[in-house]
């Protein structure tokens, strides 16, 4: 791998960067690997990256039906944070909290992880008993959160309109500090790059069709546009498309898929410092370092496929914003878009082994897949190369909705993710 | 300053309206109808912006929304500051003020050009390969000052003032954009009778039509045409005209999305008039004409202020009577450019050269040009320009048989001017049928990217559909216009012919970059002006393995400015193309996405704000409740009492005096905001059997009962008490936030699930006021204004509903309680509310009758150890937990959640329990949200075993209690557990929930 360096660029630079060399292969897919990894997202590469670096699986491939990061790891507003409520939650998101503060210089690759903070608005009473209730859990799981008045939450976050005036006044906050956002690209191209030097194939515009068994019912490989790939290990990262990936094993994913819109504004001069989140009002927003205020809300009411979502959404998205910040209300939306997000009842991931010997199943993000990257693929990894659970993901598995051993971060949380 | 470069005459300005302006604080003057871009360059001023990257100085390129340089802030006040609005866009009016974005100190003397010296060493994504060590210097220190350098403009800083207005409008035909194309699809289909909506996004519909000054319509000059089909148009009543108004965003079933502007161009708005508009339209059939972009060229060093596209230049000559120079170079690859050399030469600018990229150009055009003495330069290429702030120069080389330019530096001719045009053809929009999920297909003779299967119903007529030449346009547009109108079931209008003169056919171009015989690696070809992404940017891009024209644009950024790519993105995909050695329509376009230009978030969010960001719901009851200085507090959308403060009095005070007054005389209570269902038909019963956890079939009419429903996962989603008024009639309530979750869950199972029930459901909440009256003498005060009913202790027990009369209303009145105590809650219709409340509080005035609000309703059924749906609940709790499973009907076979229950998590022992928790000290009342942990010395992460979900100080029992969620909590009850806060640990031991009357006699009072 060619190193990147201030110095490496300095070099480039004098030659008019004519020396670098592409970051990832593009391979013709071999007739067999040792594992392969549907969809090549965030999660998906990262996955094969661990593989690769920390159980010397090299002979692996991830396939992609487009271009990788092109789901919704390309789509995200790149949220991070780890106040999850539940013991199992926590852990699984601070687990990935560390390992993006490294990740940077683990990958050799400038994700831009900045822990600029983020601040979640209390509304209500019933806002501020779930907030204390998330603070002082978090305390004792060791995941920094603390409680700031109003008048701290806006010395914190200059912008935010804090007067009795307002229809949902803001009462509180509760605020993570070593929360904040990356750059979602940088993510998915240095797991890529990362993973190719040692050796992982990552096949593009490759769709899976089939997924083939053996008389026992073990995976054996997939069909693929690309032809026929064999394996005895098949991880499926693929996001709103898992129940239609799933399916091709004979497995129904308990997960629905719904379009999830996000949207930028032009960018200005830095005006705000943090991540915001209201979920009292439906909205969240930082500021990406281009300047491009970065806005999102929920899903769209209905199910759908379409990575577009409705007018009215976006709409209701800046009515939230504009009310939080009225002098946002002359900003102009510069890019709205949508993902596919998959949604799992209970709103926690599934990271798993799955009946199917040999087909595992990283899915069911929901909203806020893209905090967990690393710690996701981290765990996903090791479960594909121990076929046995990490300690940290064991309890997310897809029997817990036939056990009711839920981890209904939803429901307790009150907080979009 | 005098308007040096404006024109003896022509133009659609008026000469006779002076308009004064300041940008960037010097006083100028335009004329009214000109843009603010307009005014600059009749003032002779190029140079109006800096760069995103590397602060380059910047003119203005374009005449309309494509322009990808000159933005600037605009404001009036600084309430009104409006950052990033095109040059090319502001309408000029008395006083405008303006100023340059990105630089400091001064636009000419910008600091952050320094990064330009740099540029070698910042090619695309060079973010992504440095600033890695030390670790937290990203975020600390490089970070900061990037963000510093990046972003435009500035935000405003104060609440903006205007008003933002929405609509919403049907129509047969929506025709998006006002050009030759647009005006004759709305004339066809306004001679069908279709109802017609036409918009086009500037001051004045025309489209190039503005600009035309030698073609004739019919017999007519062009202009004249225009006005009077605009005439046209405006007499018929069906047919609306929308200008200033941008159709941003396409979406499913023929949505589309359209920008007004109303008040942005006017000197004195006024105050009360909304700013934009957002218009929501519903159209049966859509016709798309919206024209096509003027491409650059990709030569290097082509962004000096002094370049612009050669149409752009013509639009300022005609339109506005402005000479953007006065010795130019024209470059380009097709003949629509020579018109542009010929108007300027005409105009009195002297035209130095025409750099044609063919080798042979000819036709009338070229011919004319020639005949007026331009030097015509085939085969020549630009291969650089100088100047700072102004082009001053640029150097012409000619290109070989293959395409190659002659090399060295020293090679070439340089020609002197101070104005560069450039056009590389015309790019057909097809941002809004692609929105719409059209198919484009790649049409190699006119090189662009063309609609082929649309997804919607809607037509793409004129330039948008790669159709050139004004006769062609008008034909096409017509026949749009007219196929529209019949397809939406109105008449079809006979077809029209025009008969046009004069006009000239601007198809052909090039793409990509121009050969130039310097070291590609070296010089800056841009691509993307704003971002300053360069054509050596593209071929890094895809050296480094970006393959995806995805990956591509977000690798360097192109096409990812404020012109989403309006004028660069077929150079940067015909030079990506090149670079990864395939053919371009095999590279493919990104996805285009909504809005077509930027959209003020103001008029998304229209009228909602303040009190109408979301209705705020008052009771009947409220404004006694504020006459008598209650203290509020916002449930859900509603708000609601929360205590009444007496003089001097405290929270703490006033609800101790609230509950005292419940458990020994009465109290008053407004409930008006449960939720309510009126839940009717044969199959009620039935209906309520599979909702609830309870059995409903053997309630007698007359009598009521607590119910409990879940979701389907087996937890508690809503509780509350259902009254049988007749065999097939019940009287549901629910939470008061869980009203229209409720109902929404109950019609969702209705409809989809058992749609053989012959059931009603209807919503009540607001039909009802609700009275409690709680207390020992409740029955005492209400006795002597109940009509219809006998309320004595055994005529009308605990759980009793009756219909009846109270203080002369007809009342459906509960006998409940939800404090303890013997009490009452009187239903009537909500117009009564306020007046049988004043009565009963009239009638109870001899027995202290003490209104109360919801913390004391909170206190006093926690001192009863009665939960709050949401608050002792979260989602995760099924009955057993909140110890209520004896009311799960025994004999029921099925409900909704009875499954989920019978898993075998649902009953493991360790599952949190409703519990009550009693502090060491009396006085501590817990914070509620705090955990609750068996040793409170162990580290990180510390084992928990619940949490503290209700706690108050306890008037009745005149210590602290609290109610908590612990694991396997009822077989704990007696243990001594810990609950750790910040910096100290609070000792509490576990009891039964009920701290009060546990016998609950007090009920039967």
């Amino acid at each position: 791998m060619q190193r990147f360096s201030a110095l490496s660029l300095f070099r480039q630079g004098l030659s008019g960067h004519r020396g670098w060399r592409a970051q990832w292969r593009s391979p013709e897919p071999k007739a067999a690997y040792d594992a392969l990894i549907i969809g090549a997202g965030g999660h998906g590469l990262g996955t094969a990256y661990y593989l690769a670096r920390e159980h010397g699986m090299r002979n692996i491939a991830v396939l992609d039906r487009g271009w990788l990061g092109g789901g919704n790891t390309g789509r995200n507003t790149t949220i991070i944070r780890s106040n999850y409520l539940f013991d199992e939650s926590a852990a699984l998101y601070d687990h990935a909290v560390k390992l993006w503060e490294g990740l940077s210089q683990t990958l050799n690759y400038n994700v831009m992880f900045s822990p600029r903070g983020v601040l979640m608005l209390a509304h209500t009473v019933h806002d501020v008993q779930v907030f204390q209730r998330h603070i002082h859990a978090n305390r004792l799981n060791g995941v920094d959160n603390e409680w700031l008045s109003a008048e701290e939450a806006k010395a914190y976050c200059p912008p935010i309109e804090i007067g009795r005036h307002l229809r949902y006044p803001v009462i509180g906050a509760a605020l993570q500090r070593r929360g904040g956002t990356a750059r979602h690209d940088a993510v998915a191209w240095g797991f890529a790059r990362a993973a190719d030097a040692m050796g992982v194939d990552i096949i593009e515009n490759c769709a899976v069709t089939a997924i083939h068994r053996d008389a026992a019912g073990a995976v054996t490989g997939v069909e693929t546009t690309r032809g026929t790939i064999r394996a005895p290990k098949v991880g499926v990262v693929a996001a709103g498309h898992t129940s239609v990936v799933m399916a091709m094993a004979g497995l129904r994913m308990p997960l629905e898929s719904y379009p999830l819109q996000a949207l930028v504004s032009e960018p200005v001069k830095p005006v705000f410092p943090c991540v915001v989140m209201s979920n009292t009002i439906h909205a969240y927003i930082s500021q990406s370092d281009k300047g491009e205020l970065v806005i999102g809300a929920g899903t769209d009411a209905y199910t759908s496929y379409s990575q577009r979502g409705g007018l009215h959404i976006s709409s209701h998205t800046l009515e939230a914003i504009c009310e939080l910040f009225p002098m946002f209300r002359r900003m102009r939306m510069l890019r709205n878009w949508g993902g596919i997000v998959d949604v799992t009842p209970d709103r926690s991931p599934i990271i798993a082994k799955t009946s199917v010997p040999g087909l595992y199943v990283n899915s069911g993000w929901g909203t806020g897949g893209f905090k967990a990257t690393p710690g996701s693929a981290h765990v996903f990894a090791w479960t594909m190369a121990k076929d046995e659970p990490h300690r940290i993901n064991a309890p997310f598995t897809i029997e817990r909705f036939r056990d009711g051993l839920l981890i209904d971060e939803a429901a307790a949380a009150a907080v979009a993710h | 300053m005098s308007e040096a470069f404006r024109t003896r005459d022509g133009g659609r300005i008026d000469r006779t309206r002076p308009r004064s302006f300041r940008f960037d604080g010097v006083g100028y003057q335009g004329l009214a109808g000109d843009t603010l871009a307009s005014a600059l360059l009749a003032n002779g001023v190029h140079l109006v912006g800096r760069s995103f990257k590397y602060h380059r100085p910047r003119g203005v390129v374009a005449a309309g929304s494509d322009e990808p340089n000159a933005l600037v802030g605009v404001w009036r006040d600084e309430a009104s500051y409006a950052p990033n609005l095109r040059a090319t866009q502001v309408e000029l009016y008395e006083g405008l003020r303006a100023e340059s974005q990105n630089r400091s100190p001064s636009l000419r003397f910008d600091r952050g050009a320094m990064a330009g010296l740099l540029a070698p060493f910042l090619p695309a994504g060079f973010y992504y390969k440095t600033f890695l060590w030390p670790r937290r210097a990203w975020a600390r220190f490089w970070e900061p000052r990037i963000r510093a350098m990046a972003g435009l403009g500035r935000a405003p800083t104060l609440p903006d003032r205007d008003r933002y207005a929405q609509t919403y409008a049907h129509c047969d035909v929506l025709v998006v954009g006002g050009g030759p194309a647009g005006i004759a699809a709305a004339l066809a289909a306004a001679a069908g009778h279709a109802r017609v909506i036409l918009c086009d996004e500037q001051a004045e519909l025309g489209g190039s039509l503005l600009a035309e000054t030698e073609a004739t319509i019919d017999g007519m000059a062009a202009q004249a045409w225009l006005a009077e089909a605009l005439a046209r148009l405006a007499r018929e009543p069906r047919v609306r005209v929308l200008p200033r108004t941008t159709g941003f965003g396409y979406f499913a079933h023929n949505f589309v999305g359209l920008a007004e502007r109303l008040t942005d161009h006017l000197a004195e708005p006024d105050p009360q008039a909304p700013r934009e508009r957002l218009w929501q339209v519903r159209a049966r059939e859509v016709v798309l004409a919206t024209g096509a972009l003027e491409r650059p060229l990709v030569f290097p060093e082509n962004d000096r202020p002094g370049i612009m596209l050669a149409d752009a230049a013509r639009t300022y000559l005609r339109r506005y009577g402005v000479k953007p120079g006065s010795r130019a170079v024209v470059a380009t690859a097709h003949d629509g450019a020579y018109r542009a050399a010929l108007d300027l030469h005409r105009a009195g600018v002297a035209v130095a050269a025409v750099a044609d990229l063919r080798p042979d150009p000819e036709g009338p055009l070229v011919e004319a040009a020639r005949a007026a003495g331009i030097a015509i330069r085939p085969a020549t290429a630009i291969a650089g320009t100088k100047g700072r702030l102004r082009v001053r120069s640029a150097r012409l080389v000619r290109i070989g048989a293959e395409g190659e330019a002659g090399g060295g530096a020293s090679a070439g001719e340089t020609v002197g001017c101070d104005l560069l045009l450039m056009s590389g053809g015309f790019t057909p929009s097809v941002h809004l049928f692609s929105q719409s999920r059209g198919q484009l297909a790649f049409d190699p003779v006119s090189a662009a990217f063309l609609p082929a299967r649309p997804a919607e119903r809607c037509r793409s007529a004129g330039a948008c559909r790669g159709t050139f030449g004004l006769a062609a346009a008008l034909i096409e547009g017509y026949a749009a216009g007219e196929a529209a109108s019949a397809a939406a079931g109105r008449g079809g209008a006979p077809g029209l012919g025009f008969a046009v003169t004069g006009a000239i056919d601007t198809r052909g171009g090039t793409l990509g970059a121009t050969p130039h015989g310097r070291d590609a690696a070296r010089v800056k070809a841009f691509v993307d002006f704003q971002n300053d992404v360069t054509a050596k940017d593209v071929k890094l891009a895809v050296r480094e393995g970006f393959r995806s024209i995805e990956h591509i644009k977000r690798y360097t950024t192109t096409g990812m400015a404020t012109d989403q790519g309006k004028s660069s993105n077929m150079n940067a995909l015909a030079i990506a193309a090149v670079a990864l050695g395939r053919p371009l329509p095999e590279v493919g376009l990104t996805t285009f996405r909504m809005p077509y230009t930027p959209v003020s978030f103001g008029a998304f969010a229209g009228f909602a704000r303040g009190e109408l960001f979301d209705p705020l719901r008052r009771t009947p009851i409220d404004p006694w409740a504020e006459a008598a200085g209650a203290v509020f507090e916002e449930v859900g959308q509603w708000r609601r009492a929360r205590y009444f403060p007496r003089e001097g009095e405290d929270m703490h005070q006033a609800v101790g005096r609230e509950v005292r007054a419940v458990r020994q005389g009465v109290g008053i209570f407004d409930g008006s905001t449960l939720g309510k269902i009126e839940v009717v038909g044969p199959d009620a019963a039935e209906f309520l059997n599979r909702m609830y956890v309870n059995a409903w079939s053997k309630l007698a009419p007359g009598r009521c009962r607590y119910g409990v429903m879940l979701r389907e996962d087996g937890f508690v989603m809503d509780d509350g008490v259902v009254g049988r008024m007749a065999p097939d009639r019940f009287h549901v309530t629910t939470t008061t936030g869980g009203a229209a979750r409720v109902l929404a869950t109950m019609e969702d199972y209705l409809q989809t699930e058992w749609a053989d029930l012959d059931v009603w459901l209807t919503s009540t909440s607001e039909q009802w006021a609700v009275i409690a009256l709680q207390g020992p003498r409740a029955r005492e005060v209400l006795a002597p204004l109940v009509a219809g009913a006998d309320i004595g202790r055994e005529a009308f027990p605990h759980m009793s509903v009756r219909a009846c009369r109270v203080a002369g209303v007809e009342a459906r009145l509960f006998r409940v309680s939800f404090s303890g105590e013997l009490g009452f809650e009187v239903n009537v219709p909500a117009d009564y509310g306020r007046a049988v409340w004043e009565a009963i509080l009239r009638a109870g005035r001899g027995f202290g009758i003490t209104p109360y609000g919801t913390e004391t309703m909170h206190v006093l059924r926690a001192e009863k150890g009665y939960i709050i749906v949401g608050q002792e609940t979260d989602g995760t709790a099924t009955p057993d937990d909140v110890g209520l499973s004896g009311l799960i009907g025994r004999t029921k076979k099925d409900f909704v959640g009875a499954r989920s229950l019978r898993r075998a998590a649902m009953a493991a022992p360790d599952r949190k329990q409703l519990v009550g928790l009693l502090t060491e000290d009396p006085r501590e009342v817990l914070q509620e949200g705090a955990q609750i942990v068996a040793n409170p010395q162990t580290p990180a992460p510390v084992p928990m075993l619940g949490h503290v979900t209700s706690a108050y100080h306890s008037p009745t029992l005149e210590r602290s209690i609290a109610l908590a969620m612990v694991r396997g909590g009822r077989a704990r009850i007696g243990e001594v557990l810990f609950v750790p806060m910040p910096g100290r640990v609070v000792k509490v031991s576990l009891c039964d929930p009920v701290f009060f009357d546990r016998e609950g006699v007090r009920l039967d009072g």
